[in-house]
């Protein structure tokens, strides 16, 4: 079994400019590692995109200055999205609500932790010199 | 990415080519108020040429049908991908919004 290795490592400033350049590069990545179509096209970019979005306008709060680190790690089993912002973090259970539910859906917002939740095998939130939310997708 | 709009008959078509992401929800939300503000009634959503949306998207979708049928318009959406057929069945918005495989049919169903 190969040692998981690095994929990419990027830090980008905290503006949502940058978010669709990063998710780019992930289906690139993905692709290359040759998963799924559909995980190419909906999952990784869909989640990936969420984490980043959250991490921009929730965790650093869209204070100029900030940054957000990204990084993909591969494994023969897995990649992994860790993305790593200044904020205090959060509560992944608390603040996940089911936005299927009826007095929910047709509410604007509140769909990004659902989302990504759904679309990934793992989804972890931690600190670790910064507010990390890890993101997992088996590769089969 | 980009928005296009342009009227066929009484409908008000928007082509959304790329993403529909927290980065451009924005100008999608703008483009078709103002046309709203005009007494436009009916609109339609075009996918075919759309690659992912994220959560402010689809939150923009819902935000916009829900002001188009306060005005008494309607918003109708067409050509989503499997993908996005997907996303939409997990969040439960296909109960929300009428869907048409085609352009021609969405054109046809108001």
């Amino acid at each position: 079994m190969a040692e998981p290795r690095v994929a990419f490592d990027l830090q980008i400033p905290s503006d949502v400019e940058y978010i669709e350049g990063v998710v780019e590069l992930a289906r690139q990545r993905c692709r290359e590692l040759k998963l799924s179509p559909t995980k190419c096209s909906l999952n990784v970019p869909v989640a990936l995109s969420e984490a980043l979005s959250n991490a921009i306008l929730r965790g650093n709060n869209s204070t100029g200055g900030r940054h957000v680190r990204v990084r993909a790690i591969v494994s023969d089993k897995d990649i992994v999205f860790e993305v790593v912002d200044e904020g205090p973090g959060f509560d992944l259970d608390e603040c996940t609500r089911d936005c299927t539910l009826e007095e929910n859906l047709t509410k604007e917002e509140g769909r990004g932790l659902f989302l990504m939740r759904r679309l990934m095998d793992r989804v972890e939130s931690f600190r670790n010199e910064g507010n990390v939310v890890r993101l997992t997708l088996y590769r089969e | 990415m980009s928005f296009s709009i342009k009227k066929q008959g009484e409908v008000v078509v928007v082509d959304v080519e790329g993403q529909l992401i927290v980065g451009n929800r924005q100008e999608l939300k703008q483009k078709v108020l103002d046309e709203l503000e005009k007494g436009e009634k009916k609109f339609l959503i075009d996918f075919s040429q759309t690659g992912y949306i994220d959560s402010s998207g689809l939150g923009v979708l819902v935000s916009l049908s829900k002001k188009i049928r306060e005005q008494g318009g309607e918003l109708r959406l067409a050509n989503l991908n499997d993908d996005l057929q997907t996303l939409f069945e997990l969040t439960k918005l296909d109960t929300l919004f009428q869907i048409s495989d085609t352009r021609e049919r969405a054109l046809e169903s108001f």
